[in-house]
């Protein structure tokens, strides 16, 4: 991919910056497309129709007049925060969820960078998205918004360890940290023959491996029924009780870029990436950036699905879940997938 | 299930006539007339005594009887087990109204004397938390009496619009 | 004018507490409200926190009031104080207008017609169904599952409807008056009662399986805010809020007041199916299943309904009741409403007080939320249900 470009661009910089910039374009388009859906997929399960008016067809210009709308509005920073970390925290939660973006395979032609640590990179970077909650949630200088943060710096800690174990199961079959190289190993077909290669259809356990991994992402991009730093019901607004306007926005487009993200990585690892799921069929960079694009869809539409359907747990609940099922269970499945390979 | 009469004549037996009056009315509940200062002893009795048994205080209501110069606290009794009603009266003069508390017999009185006291200037002894509840704890005046005027400025805003 | 001295105590926190590892520990001051989404209204509840466990919590209310008994003494005529009366409880404004219609019909001793007796019945039982909707589904809200309360709406939606056709009004009726009601019924009530019914059965059955059964649910309320029975009746709980603790005491059925002895129904009460008796839960599930009771008592009250009757029949010109008091209480979808009448011989009454469900029940809440967590409080506020129009007057 960079090398098309830099063949058809003038200058390399500008290649560069036009090669770094095609991530940034998919989750803008993707946050307007994601909040639309997600309002839409929550009107029907509600018995409703969702916006209807802007835009006309099914009021499909909606997010476009709400960006609009948060654009024009006043920023607005607490007398009392700390207001260098308070402007800061939005820019950081987004960074981090944007850096992540570089060690995803988009299709068999691009990559952002094709690190052997792939994996482990991505897991590392989106920790930052913690920390920028914690400085938001401090620096408003507002109850609610630290007891929101403090209750990300528990729940992220917590579920990252499942996270990482379910991971290194799939590393543990592929032999490789770098998502290409997962990706590319999930071509073709099974041994059975009529399934694709895709890591889920691996073993037994890897479906558990995959039912444990989603529940840990769901709550590492603070979905329902793990919404708690921003639970509106109990903490207002959580860390963004005190944001408003585009830095408000800013927190916003990061969750939604989270749940992509977490979509793709849960897309990579288990369903095969950009690989289509006829085989030859329809395959090649073009289609492979579709494919992996709609699997990634799918995954963001079963999390809208759950938010609109469960109640939220409540927090010790959800360490009980982390600490006394999922862990142990990660675990056990791990050495599970391990003897799976020594014998077959 | 017992009367309202039957209940006075208990009452009598156990506290004797000067503490208590009997009202019957034969329009409405009759009710019986308690000395202030006896109030809490009659509520223990009655929520205690087999046979009686008012285990809820349905409502304690404040009233200003304009004309007597006299405030009054009214008692609704009821119990849940004998499934009998009954209504209590406490009288006190406008300028020094004071009454026994009986939060610690029903809970309910609680938030009902609080009640009576912003409304009516009504104070309850032995209430363990004592001060205003719908209005500001810095309002002046109690409403529901008759002879209420409302104040002109409250922390600079004016009041009467 | 008096001055008053008493004002409210100072916060107090405890000074910090050394936690043995080098680091110090402090309890936290957190105002839940009067602006916060789940205090259902302008409640203010105080809590004293250790780290999300409530240490304290202290209810402060008042935000609302207008004081509606000054309103009713001001008024000159009793039933102009019938539109103050719905103003209360907003949500259950029927069942508000029907308790002052039966205090001042019993001060003057008027008997009203069987038609304007079922009429009144099948409106407060659709009342207290729309109130429990309303109730059921905000609690979910608060639990954090927002589907069922949008579920609720709906069929809501549909006795709002029933009620707009009969009074012209969808939140604040004046419908029931003091001898009669506003006007007669429209011709195609019952049609719409009945359609209503059967499409409302189902539903009860779908908010079981959506929330009710629901196992994180489940977790959020059972065991959570527990009320016991003694506990309840010592602080006057009443309405389904005193069913949730296990006690088998509805007025409808002992203290019968207009024509619900005439009716053959249950009064559900808390088992403690998921948890302890009296729980969050219980006191859910007992709104989800009076809303049963109340289509039994409709369907009821429909089949025996007589066609004929003057609906003005007793309502008098000029109200002039008898220098008399009365208290007297019904049963509203929240609890126990009494009205405490003073009238001195005039139009107006000398002294009107009205005891209202939710102002008890929440008197209740230090008692039952020490020890939750934040995320319980809000659960517990949202179990007692309470409706701060009521709460303040």
């Amino acid at each position: 991919m960079l090398e098309f470009l830099e063949s058809v661009m003038p200058a390399g910089p500008m290649a560069v910056f036009v090669f770094s910039i095609i991530p940034l374009m998919i989750i803008l388009l993707y946050a307007l497309f994601a909040i639309w859906m997600e309002r839409k997929v929550a009107g029907h399960i509600q018995d409703r129709l969702g916006p209807m008016r802007v835009g006309g067809w099914h009021g499909w210009a909606q997010t476009i007049a709400d960006l609009l709308k948060m654009i024009q509005k006043e920023d607005i920073v607490p007398a009392k925060a700390d207001r260098f970390f308070f402007k800061m925290a939005p820019f950081i939660a987004f960074g981090a969820s944007y850096g992540a973006f570089v060690a995803i395979p988009l299709s068999s032609g691009y990559i952002g960078s094709m690190i052997d640590v792939g994996v482990f990179y991505i897991v590392a970077i989106t920790s930052l998205l913690s920390i920028s909650i914690i400085m938001a949630g401090w620096a408003s200088n507002n109850k609610w918004s630290l007891l929101g943060a403090m209750r990300t710096a528990a729940q992220t800690v917590s579920y990252e360890v499942p996270t990482i174990a379910t991971i290194l199961s799939v590393v543990l079959v592929t032999g490789t940290l770098n998502l290409m190289e997962v990706t590319e190993l999930q071509s073709g077909n099974s041994f059975l023959g009529f399934l694709p290669n895709w890591m889920i259809f691996h073993s037994p356990f890897m479906v558990i491996a995959f039912v444990i991994f989603f529940v840990a992402v769901l709550a590492e991009s603070h979905r329902v029924p793990f919404d708690l730093p921003e639970s509106e019901s109990e903490l207002v607004g959580g860390y963004q009780t005190e944001y408003s306007g585009m830095r408000w926005g800013l927190f916003m487009l990061t969750e939604y870029a989270d749940m992509l993200l977490l979509s793709l990585v849960t897309v990579t690892l288990f369903f095969g990436g950009w690989n289509s799921p006829f085989g030859p069929f329809l395959d090649g960079p073009f289609w492979g950036a579709f494919w992996m694009l709609l699997k990634g869809m799918i995954v963001v539409f079963v999390m809208m699905w759950l938010r609109w359907t469960l109640p939220r747990l409540r927090v010790d609940q959800l360490m009980n879940l982390c600490w006394k099922y999922l862990i142990p269970l990660s675990f056990v499945n791990l050495v599970l997938i391990a003897l799976w390979e020594m014998i077959f | 299930m017992k009367s309202t009469e039957e209940i006075h004549k208990l009452l009598v037996d156990q506290f004797g006539e000067e503490t208590l009056e009997y009202k019957p009315d034969e329009k409405v509940d009759p009710w019986i007339v308690v000395a202030a200062g006896k109030i809490q002893e009659v509520a223990k009795f009655l929520r205690d005594e087999t046979g009686l048994r008012f285990d809820s205080l349905m409502c304690l209501s404040g009233v200003h009887y304009e004309k007597e110069e006299q405030l009054g606290v009214t008692y609704h009794l009821a119990s849940t087990s004998e499934k009998h009603k009954l209504t209590l009266k406490v009288l006190m003069p406008q300028e020094d109204a004071q009454v026994q508390s009986v939060e610690q017999i029903w809970k309910t009185a609680d938030w009902h004397e609080r009640e009576a006291f912003d409304m009516f200037g009504i104070r309850f002894e032995g209430h363990p938390d004592h001060r205003r509840i719908l209005c500001p704890d810095d309002w002046e005046g109690y409403p529901l009496r008759k002879d209420y005027k409302v104040q002109e400025f409250y922390r600079g805003m004016k009041v009467e619009y | 004018m008096t001055t008053v001295k008493e004002k409210s105590p100072e916060v107090s926190v405890t000074p910090p507490v050394d936690a043995g590892n080098g680091l110090k520990t402090q309890e936290m001051v957190v105002n839940m409200g009067p602006q916060h989404p789940s205090t259902h209204g302008v409640l203010r509840v105080q809590l004293t926190l250790n780290g999300e466990i409530v240490v304290k919590a202290v209810p402060h209310i008042g935000y609302l009031h207008r004081c509606f008994e000054k309103h009713s003494e001001e008024m000159d005529d009793y039933t102009k104080v019938i539109p103050y009366v719905d103003r209360m409880d907003y949500v259950a404004a029927m069942s508000n207008e029907l308790g002052y219609a039966i205090a001042m019909e019993r001060m003057m001793d008027i008997q009203v017609n069987d038609r304007v007796e079922y009429i009144r019945v099948i409106m407060a039982e659709l009342q207290r169904i729309a109130s429990h909707l309303l109730a059921v589904g905000t609690f979910g809200l608060d639990i954090g599952a927002f589907t069922p309360f949008l579920h609720c709406f709906i069929e809501r939606e549909k006795i709002l409807d029933i009620f707009e056709k009969a009074s012209g009004a969808r939140l604040l009726y004046n419908y029931i008056w003091v001898g009669g009601l506003m006007n007669d019924v429209p011709a195609d009530f019952k049609k719409d009662t009945a359609a209503f019914i059967k499409s409302f059965r189902p539903q009860i059955k779908e908010l079981n399986d959506l929330l009710s059964d629901n196992k994180i649910f489940v977790e959020r309320t059972a065991n959570v805010g527990v009320l016991p029975e003694k506990v309840a009746i010592n602080y006057g709980v009443s309405g389904p809020s005193l069913r949730g603790s296990g006690v088998k005491w509805d007025l409808r059925r002992d203290d019968p007041y207009s024509i619900y002895d005439r009716f053959d129904f249950d009064v559900i009460v808390g088992e403690g199916r998921m948890g302890t008796v009296g729980d969050c839960w219980d006191r859910y599930i007992v709104r989800v299943w009076e809303m049963e009771e109340s289509l039994k008592i409709i369907e009821q009250a429909l089949d025996q309904m007589p066609d004929e009757g003057d609906v003005h029949e007793a309502v008098p010109k000029k109200i002039r009741p008898p220098a008399a008091e009365i208290y007297c209480r019904t049963e509203t979808p929240r609890g126990e409403l009494g009205y405490y009448i003073i009238s001195n011989k005039k139009t107006s009454p000398y002294r009107v007080k009205a005891r209202a469900p939710s102002f008890v029940n929440l008197s209740v809440l230090p008692a039952i939320s020490v020890g939750a967590m934040v995320a319980d409080m809000v659960a517990i506020i949202g179990s007692v249900d309470i409706v701060l129009g009521e709460v303040d007057r």
